[in-house]
């Protein structure tokens, strides 16, 4: 049980790596869809023996929103703005991984400071989900497409759902079922203003969006 | 005495995992292939020719084949067998034998620019690119697994391998070995990283540094480079199967079945992905060295 | 009676979808609005009793802000009625850049509008911080399409980086809460107000100081301090001006509702210290950055925005500082949030005339519209604290706790960048308010001014002023409750 738990902890991190380095969007949507759904499977590891009901339906649902209709609602949002398929990262790969692994460690060293209540067994929990915000915000600020940055949205959902996951080990319902039912509404809006942004510029790079901004470069002539 | 006969067994046997290499690759590519044996008979005929040397060429370019040989060997001395002690153990022995291998690819790439070519030149740079990536994460790996047994001898940490380890610490051992796997293919130039088949000007790494030498000189290089595919592949074999019975036989079976399983596995990895581009090889040398320092960071916290 | 309060305007807006009839759909806005008003007004009165453990109740710091939401929202009813009798006939046209453009339809239009009303008086109703949490990021759902109301490029723009913002912000405040519940589970205390505070001494300090992080800076991204600050000049210039006015005045407060329940929390525990520079911190460098932003700004809807900012740094200044200061910032929000709806919806009627964002386009303002050019020039003197405006009573109060404090640097800086701010915007608005009127060539164009939107404005300009000078006995108790709970008070 233990050791499971752990693999998927690491298993989490590893996604959180690659999905800093990928370059494809089709391969962002499937490993933050992936990350998604073996998070899920963590709450039946906890407690010992055979999972509760409970457990397996909550946990069923998350899979099925997050491993099912999450990228289904992304990918019909990329199809439909036809959207590039290369989300190469600004930075380079190598800038990526140390930059994540650097939110690691960092992550390791708060967990330190935030003592966990003893009844979670896992002591990765609170660095791994720190490390996947961390690793949603990369994505948001290194990406150009506007489906990245949503994808870093839903990452950095992953990232609180697995920090919930150590607190509330015996009850998971009410909390989790409430931030994904916000997370889902979330999304479909995001995809509304994806489509409509393709509609209005015929992209979707939102480092292009940036008309509305404070800085004006000299123009000759003005009165000022 | 059993780890003199363990070394004289190695130093017969590793000729034989190319041979497996090639044979898996020519079933891939429905072949019959190189009988199995072909590296003893190519040894034996390059120990009876004459060397050729350029006039180009100094001391130094004699001097690397040997040197690199001697390295070697000197570095299986120290690599465990089966999970049991190697001759050549002792604390701190695992940054001997990483250095070793060093200066193995040391004397290599002086005798390669010693002949003066551009050619050879390019080779050399490029393999001391990919060394530079790859020797921080085996580094790392090895120090995960230093800590991990609280051992600092090679063959101790192996020994102190149990596969209750693999229950208890599954997620460090298999990022270390992944991490073992990915500098193995580095270190010996197999595909992704190398093609050792190609012989074009611009995609060769290794084999371009060898290009000069013939007899014996040759014959030293291919024996080398047999004895570090074992060496390395060494390690992963211990990791993968750690000693799990009192008897020698049984481990040493067991062991020696790992090796060939690896070099199977090495020759579908040949024939099935095809050779990165150059400017991502450090971008896997990277992902190795992630694996590694995840590895040891785990290892750490424990 | 609270539910029924989020229940008015949550059937009204659902409604107003199915209502094909504008001039219908108008009236139920102003009509849910009024109810709205009313219902606020009569709980005002009658002061229901919070029970323990319930997930709704008002306390007075509750009510402040909710009182504030509900009479921008009425003031922004009557304004919408002939702003939007207007978006229908005259076609969208925007003469920066020469495009013509669509707006959203009116029935979504309204109805977001009526969920945004029911979303943010959840906000201020909730003694849970979960549904709290539930609520805010229900408004920023809600509000993404109104700021899109006018549909094209920059408003999209606007709007995609509101929505991205402010979600992530508020994903960070989940954090906040799911730290927040760490902190608490020793003490078995869950996320509800009531636990939190009773059991304030016992919470491991470490979570909740992490936790009061996370939450300031979640919800702080929601309130527009600086440096979370950059959707707010694009979403508060780009949208209508009854979106703007509903933005800056009652959303920002709400948000701003968020983190002070959190100091609640922190200050019981004894953090007042520690929480007391991260507020005196960003609101400084807030302030900063509206001062630094104001000069220069070409866009007058820019500006207020930045106002607005720099008004957030105030009050996040004020609580910080503590004692009186806490009351003169909670006085700024009620003045601020009337000034700047009444500044918005003047903006909106000048844009209605001169069809341009541009400061420099924007001439004579006395000469082609007198009444929009008076009411423009009052609200310039009320929003920077000229006396006898209530900002200035605000304000004042801030320095003389500053003062009395110690905190002579704070202070130092707060006025320097306060003058900073009067200065770009006395510039701004006297240019916009004197000056030649533009050509004859485009006066034909006018609609004119019109009476029904510039009433609101006049009569909350007109709050204000009488707030610099007397302040009724209800709303000093009010004020002086929700001191109290800062305080850490149950």
């Amino acid at each position: 049980m233990h050791t499971t738990a752990e693999l998927i902890i690491v298993a989490i991190i590893l996604l959180d790596l690659s999905l800093a380095v990928s370059g494809s969007l089709a391969t962002c949507i499937r490993l933050a869809a992936a990350q998604g759904v073996i998070a899920a499977i963590l709450p039946l590891l906890a407690g010992s023996g055979a999972p509760e009901s409970r457990a397996v339906i909550f946990s069923s649902t998350v899979i099925l929103l997050k491993g099912v209709i999450f990228p289904w609602l992304l990918t019909r949002a990329r199809v439909k703005a036809n959207a590039r398929k290369d989300v190469e990262p600004f930075i380079g790969y190598p800038a990526s991984i140390i930059l994540c692994l650097g939110a690691f460690a960092a992550a390791s060293w708060l967990g330190t400071r935030l003592p966990l209540p003893e009844t979670t067994r896992v002591a990765w929990i609170v660095p791994a989900s720190l490390a996947t915000i961390f690793t949603g915000f990369l994505l948001i600020t290194t990406r150009a497409k506007a489906i990245t940055q949503v994808l870093g949205y839903l990452v950095i959902e992953n990232g609180i759902y697995v920090f919930g996951l150590a607190l509330f080990v015996e009850q998971p319902l009410m909390v989790e079922l409430a931030i994904l039912l916000d997370i889902f509404v979330a999304v479909f809006v995001m995809g509304i203003t994806i489509f409509h942004i393709s509609r209005e510029f015929d992209h979707i790079d939102t480092d292009e969006l940036s008309q509305l901004s404070d800085w004006h470069p000299q123009r000759d002539g003005e009165a000022k | 005495m059993k780890v003199v006969a363990q070394y004289l067994m190695v130093l017969a046997l590793s000729p034989l995992l190319l041979g497996i290499i090639n044979r898996v690759k020519a079933f891939f590519g429905g072949r019959k292939g190189i009988p199995i044996f072909q590296l003893y008979r190519d040894l034996f005929k390059l120990l009876h020719k004459t060397p050729v040397y350029s006039r180009t060429t100094t001391w130094l370019f004699r001097a690397g084949p040997i040197v690199g040989l001697g390295a070697v060997l000197c570095a299986l001395a120290i690599v465990p067998f089966a999970g049991r002690q190697s001759f050549l153990a002792f604390d701190g022995d695992l940054i001997l034998m990483v250095y070793l291998l060093g200066l193995a690819r040391f004397a290599t790439v002086l005798a390669a620019l010693d002949t003066g070519s551009s050619f050879e030149d390019m080779g050399a740079s490029r393999e001391v690119q990919f060394a530079v990536f790859a020797e921080p994460a085996f580094f790392l790996a090895l120090a995960a697994l230093a800590r991990g047994t609280g051992q600092l001898s090679l063959s101790a940490m192996f020994v102190s391998l149990t596969p209750a380890a693999w229950q208890s610490a599954a997620p460090v051992l298999a990022l270390v070995t992944a991490a073992l796997f990915i500098i193995f293919l580095a270190e010996n130039s197999r595909v992704p990283v190398d093609d050792p088949n190609t012989h074009l000007e611009l995609t060769m790494i290794h084999e371009v540094m060898v290009l000069d030498h013939s007899g014996p000189d040759l014959a030293f290089i291919l024996y080398g480079a047999a004895l570090k595919l074992w060496a390395l592949g060494a390690l992963i074999s211990c990791a993968v199967l750690p000693r799990h019975s009192a008897s020698w036989f049984v481990d040493s079976g067991g062991f020696m079945f790992m090796m060939f399983v690896l070099a199977a596995v090495v020759g579908v990895l040949e024939s099935v992905i095809a050779r990165l581009r150059f400017l991502k090889v450090p971008y896997l040398l990277f992902t190795a060295f992630s694996f590694s320092v995840l590895a040891l960071m785990f290892q750490a916290a424990r | 009676m609270i539910t029924l309060l989020m229940l008015v305007p949550l059937l009204s807006g659902l409604m107003a979808f199915l209502i094909s009839d504008d001039g219908r759909r108008r009236g139920l806005l102003v009509a849910a609005s009024a109810l709205h008003l009313a219902l606020t007004i009569s709980i005002f009165v009658a002061r229901p009793e919070i029970v323990p453990g319930d997930w709704f109740g008002l306390d007075a710091l509750g009510l402040l802000f909710l009182g504030i939401t509900s009479v921008l929202f009425f003031g922004a009813s009557v304004y919408a009625v002939k702003y939007l009798s207007f978006e229908k006939y005259d076609p969208g046209e925007d003469s920066d850049e020469g495009f013509i453009f669509n707006n959203q339809p009116e029935a979504v239009f309204i109805g977001c509008l009526l969920l945004f009303l029911s979303a943010m008086t959840a906000v201020t109703v909730s003694r849970h911080l979960g549904m709290l949490w539930a609520a805010v990021e229900a408004t920023t759902l809600l509000s993404a399409p109104l700021i899109y109301f006018h549909r094209h490029k920059r408003s999209l723009e606007a709007t995609w980086k509101y929505l991205l913002i402010c979600s992530v912000g508020i994903a960070l405040a989940l954090m906040g809460n799911l730290f927040l519940g760490a902190a608490g589970i020793k003490a078995g205390a869950g996320l509800d107000l009531e636990s939190l505070l009773s059991k304030a001494a016992v919470l491991d300090p470490a979570w909740l100081k992490a936790a009061f992080l996370f939450l300031f800076v979640g919800y702080g991204t929601k309130m527009g301090l600086a440096p979370f600050h950059t959707w707010l000049p694009d979403a508060h210039s780009e949208s209508p001006a009854l979106v703007s006015a509903l933005l800056s005045g009652a959303l920002l407060n709400c948000a701003f509702l968020g983190i002070l329940r959190a100091a609640q929390v922190c200050v019981g525990a004894g953090l007042a210290g520690f929480t007391g520079d991260i507020f005196i911190l960003f609101g400084l460098l807030s302030l900063m950055t509206a001062a630094l932003f104001i000069l220069g700004q070409r866009d007058y809807k820019r500006m207020l925005a930045y106002s607005s900012i720099e008004h957030m740094g105030i009050l996040s200044l004020g609580v910080g500082l503590g004692g009186g200061a806490v009351y003169g910032a909670l006085l700024n929000a009620v003045a601020h949030s009337l000034t700047k709806a009444g500044l918005f919806f003047v903006s909106g009627v000048i844009l209605a005339a001169y069809k341009t964002k541009q400061i420099s386009e924007v001439k004579g303002l006395f000469r082609r519209l007198p009444k929009t050019g008076i009411l423009w020039l009052a609200g310039f003197f009320l929003i920077t604290g000229t006396p006898p405006s209530g900002i200035f009573l605000g304000k004042l109060m801030i320095l003389t706790a500053a003062l009395a404090g110690g905190h002579y640097a704070a202070a130092a800086a707060y006025l320097f960048f306060l003058a900073v701010v009067f200065a770009g915007l006395g510039r701004i608005f006297l240019e916009m308010t004197f000056g030649e009127a533009p050509q004859a060539g485009t006066a034909g164009k006018l609609p004119g001014e019109s009476r029904q939107m510039l009433i609101p404005a006049a009569c909350f300009f007109v709050c204000v002023i009488v707030l610099g000078l007397y302040m009724p006995g209800w709303l000093t108790d009010i004020i002086y409750g929700a001191q109290r709970l800062i305080g850490g008070v149950i």
